[in-house]
C-alpha cells in the first residue's frame, strides 16, 4: 500500500498538465507537498528528477520521480489502488479508450488550442480557429449523450481535458469565437465536471489564465 | 491458446515500425490473428471504419472492436491476455518508467528523423547530430543492462526495436552506423533480433531504405 507522505509535485500554477495531476491526487485525497517551479530559472531539483525532458508537472513519490502528466495520472491510479474512485475504467477495451482520448487530448487539443494565440494575422488565425472547433466537436462526438468522455465515471480522459477548459475564456477573447456556444454538450460536460470538487477547487480561475497570457504576449512585444 | 483468426486482426504495414511493434507482441503472447496489407495510398474502408480519428496504422480488432495507436495496443494485449510472456512489469513505479520510456521514443525518433531525411547540408548534419543524441540518451537508459525492462524483453524494448530497420536506413541515409557510434544499443538490438517474434516482425532495412529513398527524392 503506498503512503501519503512522502509525495511531492513540481509544478506550475496554470499548467494545464500539473492541473491533471492536481484533480487526479485531489480525487484519491492523497495529501502532497506541492512546489511552484520558476520555469525561468528551474530548481535543481527538477533537473535532477526530469533530466531528459527538464519539464513540469514531475511526482515524486517516495524519492522517486514520475514524469509526463498522463503517465503519472495512471500511476496513480496504480499506486493507489486500494483509494476510491478509480482513474481508469477496470475493462481492457474501456482502458484503452481512455488512454487514447487522453493521448488525443495531448495530439490535438493542446497544439490546436495553442495557436489562436501563437498565430499572427487574421487568415492563420480563421484557420487556426476552424481547426480547433473541429477538434474539438470529435470530443463532443466521443461524448455523446455519456456523462463523461469514456463510460459512466470520470477519469483519464476527463482528467486530461478538463484543465483546457481554463483556456475557453482565453480562447475566446483572443479568438473572437464562443466555444460554449459551438460545442454545448462539451460546455454540459465542463459543468459536470466542475460539480467535483477536486476539479472546482483545483482549477485557476479562468480570468487568471487571461491574465496570465495577455502578460505571456506582453513580454514577447504583442 | 491462441485466438481464432477471425477473433483478433491487425490492420498493418510491411514498411511500419508500429505495425512490427503489434505483431511483436501478439507473437510474445503466442496470439493467432488475420493480418491485412494496407496499401496507404489508398485506405481502406475497413481501415477508415475502425480508426476514423487518424485514419492510421495500425489498428487491431478484438472481436470487432477497434483499438488504435501501437502502444496502447500493446497494453491492451498485455491486459486482455494476462497468461504467457509477460508485455509489461506489473509493479506500477516500473511500468510508470517503460510508459515513459516508450513515449520517448514516440516523441523523438521518427520526428528527429524526419529533420534530416528531406535535408540537405548544414541542415542534414545539424538533423543527424540531433537524431545521434536520441540514440545516445537511450543507450546511456539502457546503461550495462541486457535489455531496457532489465534482465529480460519488455515494453521498452519492444517500443525500440521495430525501429531497428528503418534506424538502420536513416542511417545509411544520414551517414551514420549503429554499430560504430551507439555501440551498446547495436549490441542490443543484436541481441533482440534472436527472438523470433522480433525477427519476423521488422521488414528488411534494405527494402526500407529502397522505399524511404523512393519516397524523400
Amino acid at each position: 500500500m503506498a503512503g501519503s507522505d512522502d509525495v511531492i509535485l513540481l509544478d506550475f500554477w496554470v499548467s494545464a498538465f500539473g492541473l491533471r495531476v492536481r484533480i487526479a491526487l485531489a480525487e484519491k485525497g492523497i495529501h502532497y507537498e506541492y512546489r511552484e517551479e520558476n520555469l525561468q530559472n528551474k530548481s535543481p531539483l527538477l533537473l535532477e528528477m526530469n533530466p531528459v525532458h527538464k519539464k513540469i508537472p514531475v511526482l515524486i513519490h517516495q524519492g522517486k520521480p514520475v514524469c509526463e502528466s498522463n503517465i503519472i495520472v495512471q500511476y496513480i491510479d496504480e499506486a493507489w489502488h486500494d483509494k476510491s474512485p478509480s482513474l481508469l475504467p477496470s475493462d481492457p477495451y474501456l482502458r484503452a479508450q481512455a488512454r487514447f482520448w487522453a493521448d488525443f487530448v495531448d495530439k490535438k487539443v493542446y497544439e490546436a488550442a495553442k495557436k489562436i494565440w501563437m498565430t499572427e494575422g487574421e487568415e492563420d488565425r480563421q484557420v487556426a480557429k476552424k481547426e480547433l472547433i473541429e477538434v474539438l466537436k470529435v470530443l463532443e462526438g466521443q461524448l455523446g449523450e455519456k456523462p463523461y468522455m469514456v463510460g459512466e465515471s470520470f477519469g483519464l480522459a476527463d482528467i486530461a481535458m478538463i484543465p483546457f477548459s481554463v483556456w475557453f475564456h482565453t480562447l475566446n477573447e483572443i479568438g473572437k469565437m464562443n466555444i460554449e456556444r459551438e460545442c454545448p454538450k462539451l460546455a454540459a460536460w465542463v459543468n459536470r465536471c466542475m460539480e467535483r470538487e477536486s476539479v472546482s477547487k483545483t482549477l485557476p480561475h479562468p480570468h487568471k489564465f487571461y491574465e496570465f497570457v495577455l502578460e505571456m504576449q506582453k513580454k514577447k512585444g504583442h | 491458446m491462441s485466438s481464432t483468426e477471425s477473433e483478433v486482426v491487425v490492420i498493418g504495414s510491411w514498411a511500419s515500425m508500429y505495425t512490427s511493434r503489434v505483431r511483436i507482441a501478439l507473437a510474445e503472447k503466442s496470439i493467432g490473428y488475420e493480418f491485412i496489407e494496407e496499401d496507404l495510398s489508398n485506405r481502406s474502408p475497413l481501415l477508415l471504419k475502425h480508426n476514423p480519428i487518424y485514419k492510421k496504422i495500425p489498428v487491431m480488432i478484438h472481436k470487432g472492436k477497434p483499438i488504435c495507436e501501437s502502444l496502447i495496443i500493446v497494453q491492451y494485449i498485455h491486459e486482455t491476455w494476462k497468461e504467457g510472456y509477460p508485455l509489461l512489469p506489473s509493479d506500477p513505479y516500473l511500468k510508470s518508467q517503460a510508459a515513459f520510456w516508450a513515449d520517448y521514443i514516440d516523441k523523438h525518433i521518427y520526428s528527429g528523423a524526419k529533420k534530416f531525411l528531406l535535408a540537405k547540408g548544414e541542415e542534414k548534419q545539424k538533423g543527424v547530430e540531433e537524431f545521434l543524441g536520441y540514440l545516445k540518451v537511450l543507450e546511456s537508459e539502457l546503461g550495462e543492462k541486457p535489455y531496457f525492462n532489465g534482465e529480460s524483453f519488455g515494453f521498452v524494448d519492444m517500443a525500440l526495436i521495430c525501429f531497428y530497420s528503418h534506424i538502420i536506413a536513416f542511417g545509411k541515409i544520414g551517414n551514420f552506423s549503429v554499430e560504430k557510434d551507439t555501440p551498446k544499443l547495436f549490441a542490443w538490438a543484436t541481441q533482440c533480433m534472436k527472438r523470433e517474434s522480433v525477427s519476423k516482425a521488422l521488414a528488411d532495412p534494405n527494402k526500407v531504405y529502397e522505399s524511404l529513398i523512393a519516397h524523400t527524392s
